[in-house]
């Protein structure tokens, strides 16, 4: 690994201040330090956030549950409050990587690198998120812009991610065996209203499936998106699965999910 | 409180900083460059060489050491970034020459052919154990799900968990 300075930032303020065009905030490093090892990313700074005490934990008020940025995968997983107000979003976490990634990885993390697989980003737009930085709050809708692309600017640091709790949920994933990473991830959310129905893993980005929000929102069951026929132009192909794969999966997945609401 | 130890200094060309940390047991303090993993700092700037490195990007969990009572992946962690933290590794499980119940276990039923994977699959099991003190096949398979075994099939694996689950 190329050598970088390691900084300890006490306070999103100093993080922002110490960032620059060559610098990126480590959190849990479950893909930074990988990237950088690969030769993938070089960094001159890395600004550690982890002991930023403001940036962890997890608040639930009537109608949403809060996050801190630097809350790890393994407490939300086991936090009461979340299973009791939104259970879907516990099982996800308790659904990251392996055990070592769960005590390690956080929740701003996940999102701010935004892996077209990763599980959290379909949590954010199923759940009506609204992300916090130390600048601004961003939809999760508009916050997702593309492959590992997101409307983050230099220095913008998330400080937390806040969830509306639906009626009903579930998250349904058709994992790769081995790193545990969506092929498939779909995530169902039935708020007063509408129902969101967002997809991971089988496009370069996650994003809300129109058709079958309609259809779910006329009418909450499995039945109304049952062999219904997804555009695969737009799905990856690689050797886990092919486009027309996952295409099929994401059907079979989304109708899990609303079986299991 | 970490940044009062948190001295930086040049040393030919290199950013060191100085790693304090307690590992099994012991206090230690070592400069070591910004970029150096925790897996690194305990093999070479400590000599515990029982925690391998395997895969050496985070799947195959053969690096697996304890940090403040959880265990983690070595080869992923900076040892800037475990700074004032307590480390247990695979030396550390033995008291007073004894073997640990997991070691044990592993030695007893046979959970282990080569030996690569051992200690880090050692370190995932009892952490496991601290946390669930009795768990079915399917917790434990689940659980090691970041540790993988060439050899054995993870039969005996499973097998010498259990064991160990009754002796702990």
């Amino acid at each position: 690994m190329k050598d970088f300075n390691y900084h300890s930032a006490k306070d999103s303020k100093e993080a922002s201040k110490l960032a620059s065009s060559s610098s990126a905030f480590l959190a849990g490093g479950m893909t930074t330090i990988p990237s950088m090892k690969l030769g993938l990313a070089t960094y001159k700074d890395l600004i550690d956030i982890k002991n930023i005490k403001k940036l962890s934990g997890i608040k639930v008020s009537g109608k949403t549950v809060t996050i801190g940025a630097a809350t790890k995968h393994v407490e939300v997983s086991n936090s009461k409050d979340v299973k009791k107000a939104i259970p879907s979003l516990s099982s996800l976490a308790e659904g990251i990587g392996d055990p070592q990634v769960r005590n390690r990885g956080t929740i701003g993390g996940s999102i701010a690198n935004n892996d077209p697989s990763a599980d959290y980003p379909s949590a954010c737009i199923a759940l009506n998120a609204t992300i916090h930085t130390n600048e601004r709050k961003i939809e999760a809708a508009k916050f997702f812009k593309g492959m590992f692309e997101t409307a983050l600017k230099k220095g913008e640091l998330i400080e937390a991610i806040e969830f509306q709790i639906p009626e009903k949920s579930s998250y349904q994933k058709h994992p790769n065996p081995a790193s545990r990473y969506a092929i498939v991830g779909v995530y169902v959310a039935k708020h007063k209203g509408d129902v969101n129905v967002a997809v991971t893993g089988a496009k370069s980005c996650v994003y809300n499936d129109k058709e079958m929000s309609k259809a779910l929102s006329g009418n909450f069951s499995s039945s109304s998106i049952d062999g219904m026929d997804l555009d695969s132009s737009e799905m990856n192909s690689d050797m886990h699965a092919s486009a027309n794969f996952r295409a099929s999966l994401v059907v079979t997945q989304a109708k899990k999910a609303v079986d299991a609401c | 409180m970490i940044k009062s130890w948190w001295v930086k200094i040049l040393i030919k060309g290199e950013i060191m900083g100085k790693i304090s940390l307690e590992v099994n047991g012991r206090k230690v303090e070592k400069e070591a460059s910004d970029n150096t993993l925790l897996s690194t700092f305990l093999r070479e700037h400590l000599q515990l060489t029982g925690t391998h490195i395997g895969c050496d990007t985070s799947q195959c969990g053969a690096c697996v050491v304890h940090v403040d009572g959880n265990s983690l992946k070595s080869c992923t962690a900076l040892a800037a970034d475990v700074n004032g933290s307590k480390v247990t590794t695979i030396e550390g499980l033995e008291t007073n020459g004894k073997m640990h119940p997991m070691q044990e276990a592993f030695k007893k039923l046979h959970g282990l052919q080569c030996g690569f994977c051992t200690p880090g699959m050692v370190m995932s099991a009892v952490d496991l154990l601290q946390k669930n003190k009795k768990p079915s096949d399917t917790e434990i398979r689940d659980w090691l799900e970041g540790n993988i075994c060439r050899c054995t099939g993870y039969q005996n694996i499973v097998a010498a968990v259990k064991e160990a689950a009754t002796k702990m």
